[in-house]
């Protein structure tokens, strides 16, 4: 009776730890034999001590487990750390044959002259000039586009949903040339326009929102026409707050977008004047004897990274969500 | 105390006046728009900035890529100046023959054949162990998402400097080195000898080796969110069976874990080839607008790269040029499709 018992408790002890299947045999046949023998005590004995190896093989298991994740969660957090460390050190400590893991000295005037050196100040206001300036707009357009994709009745209006879905197959790459010309074409070459309207409409976000609004029901639309209320002001009362969380995530992308963005500021901008944070940040350390004052350049790139991390930690759930489904980068 | 008298002055009653005249222009515009059928094409009209904005910048260049790409030699200068072009495939001939090309070309598709799948495996690997713990979970993914809400360029001068070493005549006879590089300190810390990653005259494959790091590095984010959110919406009653079956750990990864993943392992891995083909900013960020190490410009030159070195002179070449990445991106995305169709349970 209690041998059977037993038994009925190993396999279950089997079936709700998942880590020592390989065990589980091995319990089986011991618990046999034992039967047979008719031993009851030795059978118990056996029993404790495989649920004793399993025990351990789960602790094992789970330790081995967060040494991987702890080592990889290292692996990813050392640069961040290495800027960081180095970016207060002296010219002559980076230089030690044996690096110092922790600054002897803290050097902040290194912040100061990085800051100097690569213009960071104007780079900065231009950078949330563009960003503030292309987000706002950005939203307008992509709210009105959305709304009329979700909710107006309108002839060819599927048929164009699919040709701007199509368009976004086409890799960026391939406006650059063309778009290049046009803004040349229209005097826009050293403006904030340039870096501004060019970037205006994404496919990907009116998309993105066009399925949030879908999901408010169409029947608070049709009860606000009824009640008289316009269509900018039930899209104002209703669709904006309804959708708030998707407006934030593409709002936040779209600032990092703008924080981002090198390739075209550089083909478009020639002075200080209109460039963004990140051309600065590259061109103005570029050093080809590998002689560069690596702790300065260290502390302007902490400086660049700095807003994206706040802006990390506050809205980090907005961001995953948004890049969750979206899988851009800037 | 409030003097109501003034609400009766000349002016409010004016204002009144005015007020109403613009109610009557208002509700003659509601019938003009009623006469006009306005409800039937006002979808339009809120439509009209995104399809303004979508044809200058979108579709306009689409054609115009295609018109450029099949005129022999096209240069808007010369076009602005009224020379005429003809029709021909010169530039796409011109383009293949290029002798940065072929190296580009094989850049590219090598950090997308080395970087796709190691990021995807580990990012699979990250995932499956973070979705097995409890606690410290959450602390964890937080911290693997770090990479991605950075500046590929900042960041990748951070790579840069881990791997720099400086001082001169690296592996000749009068060898100056101040310091080699934190990597080469830990490699000598293990017993090895120190490389030269990134300075003049290291070699190519050390060149890649390092952009491999970086790029991995800077893809995990991604991939491990998409696939962890796909691992927690997986149905617990699979994992349950195989338990009551004893089911070795390595075959319950093996025919539940991947076969459930499957359909967002193959988002992850198109993403990751659509994206690796367009590798740029990170070579920038790592070795700076010359692409490659001091000494050997362009060494590391990419598609995209090759691209924007003709924009400014000779369009036709690129986009003759946008065209091919085009086309090589958008038959592996169909190779991707029909494969991860075969594979894929759903």
């Amino acid at each position: 009776m209690t041998e059977q018992f037993d038994n009925q408790n190993a396999s279950l002890e089997a079936e709700t730890t998942p880590v020592q299947e390989e065990i589980v045999p091995v319990a089986d046949e011991a618990v046999m034999e034992d039967a047979l023998d008719a031993d009851a005590v030795m059978a118990a004995r056996d029993l404790d001590r495989v649920r004793k190896t399993q025990r351990v093989m789960k602790i094992i298991s789970t330790a081995l487990i967060y040494v991987f994740l702890i080592f990889v969660a290292i692996v990813i957090i050392f640069p961040f750390y290495w800027m960081l460390i180095s970016s207060v050190k002296s010219l002559e400590e980076y230089r030690l044959s044996v690096p110092t893991l922790f600054p002897k000295r803290i050097l902040l005037s290194n912040y100061v002259e990085a800051f100097n050196t690569a213009n960071l100040g104007r780079l900065f206001l231009n950078t949330m000039y563009v960003g503030i300036v292309s987000t706002i707009a950005s939203l307008v357009i992509t709210v009105l586009s959305a709304f009329a994709f979700a909710r107006l009745e309108f002839k060819g209006r599927d048929a164009l949903f699919g040709v701007l879905l199509a368009t976004m197959m086409i890799p960026g790459e391939l406006f650059t040339i063309t778009n290049y010309q046009t803004v040349f074409y229209f005097g826009w070459m050293n403006t904030f326009t340039v870096l501004i309207v060019p970037f205006l409409v994404s496919v990907f976000y009116i998309y993105l929102l066009k399925q949030n609004f879908m999901q408010i029901p169409n029947e608070l639309y049709l009860a606000a026409k009824v009640d008289g209320t316009t269509d900018l002001k039930y899209l104002w009362k209703v669709m904006i707050p309804l959708s708030f969380p998707t407006l934030i995530s593409i709002t936040i992308l779209k600032m990092m977008g703008a924080w981002n963005s090198y390739v075209w500021p550089n083909l478009v901008t020639s002075s200080d004047e209109y460039r963004l944070i990140t051309n600065g940040l590259r061109n103005a350390f570029v050093e080809s004897t590998g002689d560069v004052n690596i702790p300065i350049q260290m502390a302007a790139v902490a400086m660049v990274s700095a807003p994206l991390f706040l802006v990390f930690i506050f809205l980090r759930k907005y961001i995953m969500k948004g890049v969750s489904r979206s899988g851009i980068k800037g | 105390m409030a003097d109501y008298s003034t609400t009766q002055t000349p002016e409010a009653i004016e204002k009144k006046g005015f007020r109403r005249t613009l109610d009557d222009w208002y509700e003659k515009f509601n019938k003009f728009l009623i006469k006009i059928k306005f409800d039937k094409w006002k979808g339009w009209v809120y439509l009209a900035p995104c399809i303004i904005l979508l044809l200058i910048f979108t579709g306009w260049p689409i054609l115009n890529t295609l018109r450029m790409a099949f005129l022999e030699g096209y240069d808007t200068m010369l076009e602005l100046g009224g020379e005429p072009f003809q029709f021909g495939i010169g530039n796409f001939t011109k383009v293949i023959q290029y002798r940065g090309f072929k190296d580009c070309l094989v850049n590219t598709m090598l950090l997308c054949v080395l970087t796709v799948p190691i990021s995807t495996f580990l990012a699979l690997l990250i995932s499956v162990c973070l979705n097995a713990i409890g606690p410290l979970s959450r602390t964890l993914q937080t911290i693997y998402f770090l990479p991605y809400v950075t500046n590929s360029i900042a960041i990748g001068m951070v790579f840069a400097a881990m791997f720099n070493m400086v001082g001169t005549a690296f592996g000749g006879e009068n060898e100056l080195i101040v310091t080699a590089g934190i990597i080469n300190n830990v490699i000598e810390f293990f017993g090895g000898t120190k490389i030269n990653w990134i300075n003049e005259g290291s070699s190519y494959w050390a060149n890649i080796f390092v952009m491999v790091v970086y790029i991995v590095w800077n893809a995990l984010p991604f991939k491990i969110l998409i696939l962890l959110g796909g691992l927690q919406s997986v149905n617990k009653q699979y994992y349950d069976a195989a338990k009551i079956d004893a089911t070795p750990k390595w075959r319950v990864f093996t025919r539940i874990t991947v076969p459930l993943l499957s359909p967002m392992i193959a988002y992850v891995v198109i993403t990751g080839f659509i994206g690796g083909f367009k590798e740029y900013s990170s070579i920038v960020g790592i070795f700076g607008d010359d692409m490659g190490p001091t000494g050997d410009p362009r060494r590391l030159n990419t598609m995209v790269g090759f691209n924007y070195r003709f924009i400014a002179e000779e369009q036709g070449r690129a986009s003759a040029a946008a065209l091919i990445l085009f086309a090589i991106i958008f038959v592996v995305t169909m190779i991707n499709l029909y494969v991860s169709k075969k594979k894929t349970h759903f």
